[in-house]
């Protein structure tokens, strides 16, 4: 940093010269070293209060959660005993007990196919929402934002009365076109049904974004393109494949990599449809599971061995998403 | 030409359908909260809300609880968006306007932090907040939504900020005014509409949270919106779901979400997607 080492030269001509621009140098230097440093100084005062509460709300939780996940964590330790380390051994119950694999295979799964529904079925809205013209699409677009702008507790306080066994849409209208066994049927008994109503909640909640993120894309394509490609014979699949499907890849592994973060996470509407008469112990996914062992059994060692797990499928997922994002921003 | 109008006809109709299908449950919330239980209880739904009023609406206004509840939410969504928005505000300057070692660290940080799970933590957040006796507490319960939204919040804002040159606060300083006050006349007033924003999108996520509140608020009187919409639809032995009520007490939750939601929705998904949508 010091600047007279990088100028070997301009000691030859007139020594006393060179003492002078030195100092001068040294002084500038010296003063733009002070700014940086109080420009540094400044900077991280300003990011503190951020790193202050991130730390206590996240972190600190974060911590003793990994913590806690090596440790025996039961209800007795909650009256009092002192939990003792047991290593890896809720990690092992883990992937040993084929009841709690389940519940990760089982949310894996879930979220798999939701989110490449989603996609496809948002996909194909925004080439929908292309071919249109402006009249019908702002119609679409406005219906998709309002389902997209419903709280998700309103949201499932809906779909719960139109799937209600009793007296519910779905029923009525299933018997009406002829599916007499529908009468009275509860779809939140078995776990199946229970999953494609869910599915079908969640992705009724995650199209619009996935929709309208994906159009935006497609108005990047350039129309010139497209004829280009007629021009050259192209058919209207040929020219989906090869032009447009390249063109909008970043969009789409964005979105598919958002559903799939977002997916792995559903809480709410699995809590309420649980809530609403579902059997809970077939139903669980990750995040009921991890609720029912803290709060329903008081297993903080179990339930910190499966956040913990969950907290790594979401940071390797996100590992691409923020990549690709960072690569977005230097472009 | 006939077959292509014919066509766009076509996709048009079923544009329109799909538009139908999408927003109906939106519209039978609507109609349910319109009609009184005794048409609700019929064994055939009806469509329209004929012979509607707003009865179901008056109902939940008169329940103590949702006024309760209504308060809480407000409280907690209050404290949030204000503490969030000066917050990450201040974050976003360093970020936008400084250059410092760990700047780029900070905000991959940010961002990895934006996406973790509620549910991957709050049993720890509740194991937390127990040990410090703000359970129950709409302080304790605005600290985690303030730093769950902050993340995204400082990033949104990261752009508003980069958004104004900074050679418009340089002239300003040439000019003879301090860097605080180049910032306080010329670059704030320009970051209003990003300011707004964001704060409309911490307000959404404070008030729709249902995760960390349900963990936290454990309470009757504690409960968040949300948390007493919930209570409606929880299956019980003893008493009949009031579907008239609850679709009223949606529609109360829902429709101030609604408004604010299309204010901001377009800014909010380019923060999410990145450049990766440009324009």
């Amino acid at each position: 940093m010091l600047p007279t080492a990088e100028r070997p030269q301009a000691a030859e001509p007139a020594p006393d010269a060179v003492r002078e621009t030195d100092v001068d140098e040294l002084r500038d230097a010296a003063r733009h070293q002070a700014r940086r440093r109080k420009e540094r100084r400044v900077a991280w005062t300003l990011v503190l209060p951020t790193l202050v509460i991130l730390v206590l709300a996240l972190g600190y939780p974060v911590g003793w959660q990994l913590v806690t996940s090596f440790r025996k964590y039961g209800l007795k330790q909650q009256f009092g005993k002192p939990p003792e380390w047991v290593g890896l051994e809720n990690y092992k119950n883990l992937v040993t007990d084929p009841s709690l694999w389940a519940v990760v295979v089982r949310s894996i799964v879930f979220c798999v196919i939701v989110a490449f529904a989603t996609v496809v079925i948002g996909g194909l809205m925004a080439l929908l929402m292309q071919r249109v013209p402006r009249g019908p699409r702002v119609v679409l677009q406005v219906s998709l934002l309002l389902a997209w702008a419903m709280p998700v507790v309103a949201a499932m306080t809906i779909w719960i009365w139109i799937v209600d066994w009793r007296r519910g849409l779905l029923n009525w209208l299933l018997v009406n076109v002829g599916f007499e066994d529908a009468e009275g049927h509860n779809w939140l008994a078995q776990p199946l049904s229970f999953f494609i109503v869910a599915g079908v909640i969640v992705i009724w909640m995650s199209v619009p974004f996935v929709a309208l993120s994906i159009y935006a894309g497609l108005t990047q394509v350039s129309g010139e393109v497209l004829e280009a490609a007629q021009l050259d014979g192209a058919s209207g699949w040929q020219r989906l494949r090869y032009v447009i499907l390249p063109l909008i890849a970043p969009v789409l592994s964005i979105v598919l990599l958002l559903q799939l973060i977002w997916d792995l996470r559903v809480f709410t509407q699995i809590k309420m449809l649980q809530d609403a008469g579902g059997v809970a112990n077939e139903t669980n996914l990750l995040g009921t599971f991890i609720y029912q062992l803290g709060t329903g059994k008081g297993d903080f060692g179990m339930s910190s061995a499966v956040s913990v797990v969950m907290l790594l499928l979401t940071v390797a997922l996100s590992w691409y998403y923020v990549r690709s994002l960072m690569k977005e921003e230097a472009s | 030409m006939n077959a292509r109008r014919l066509g766009n006809v076509g996709w048009s109709v079923v544009a329109v359908v799909v538009a139908l299908v999408w927003a109906f449950p939106v519209y039978w919330m609507l109609n349910s909260s319109l009609l009184p239980n005794a048409v609700l209880n019929e064994s055939t739904p009806r469509l329209l809300p004929f012979g509607g009023s707003l009865d179901n609406f008056k109902v939940v206004l008169d329940d103590p609880g949702f006024i309760k509840a209504l308060g809480v939410s407000l409280a907690v969504t209050l404290i949030t968006v204000v503490a969030a928005i000066a917050i990450a505000f201040l974050g976003a300057l360093a970020v936008s306007r400084f250059r410092f070692r760990g700047r780029l660290g900070f905000v991959l940080a940010l961002l990895l932090i934006q996406m973790l799970p509620a549910e991957g933590l709050f049993i720890a957040q509740y194991k937390m907040m127990s040990s410090v006796g703000l359970l129950n507490n709409i302080l304790g319960l605005s600290v985690l939504y303030a730093a769950a939204v902050i993340p995204f919040t400082l990033w949104m804002l990261r752009g508003f900020v980069a958004g104004v040159p900074a050679e418009l606060e340089e002239a300003a300083m040439v000019d003879g005014l301090s860097r605080t006050k180049a910032f306080l006349k010329i670059t704030f007033p320009l970051l209003a509409p990003g300011l707004v924003a964001s704060a409309v999108y911490a307000f959404l996520q404070a008030w729709n949270e249902f995760t960390v509140a349900l963990v936290v608020m454990t309470e009757e009187q504690s409960r968040t919106l949300p948390l007493w919409l919930r209570g409606f639809v929880q299956a019980s032995a003893t008493r009949e779901i009031d579907w008239g009520a609850v679709m009223a007490a949606s529609a109360l939750v829902a429709v101030p979400v609604i408004v604010f939601f299309m204010i901001v929705q377009g800014r909010m998904s380019s923060g999410l997607v990145g450049g990766a949508v440009k324009g």
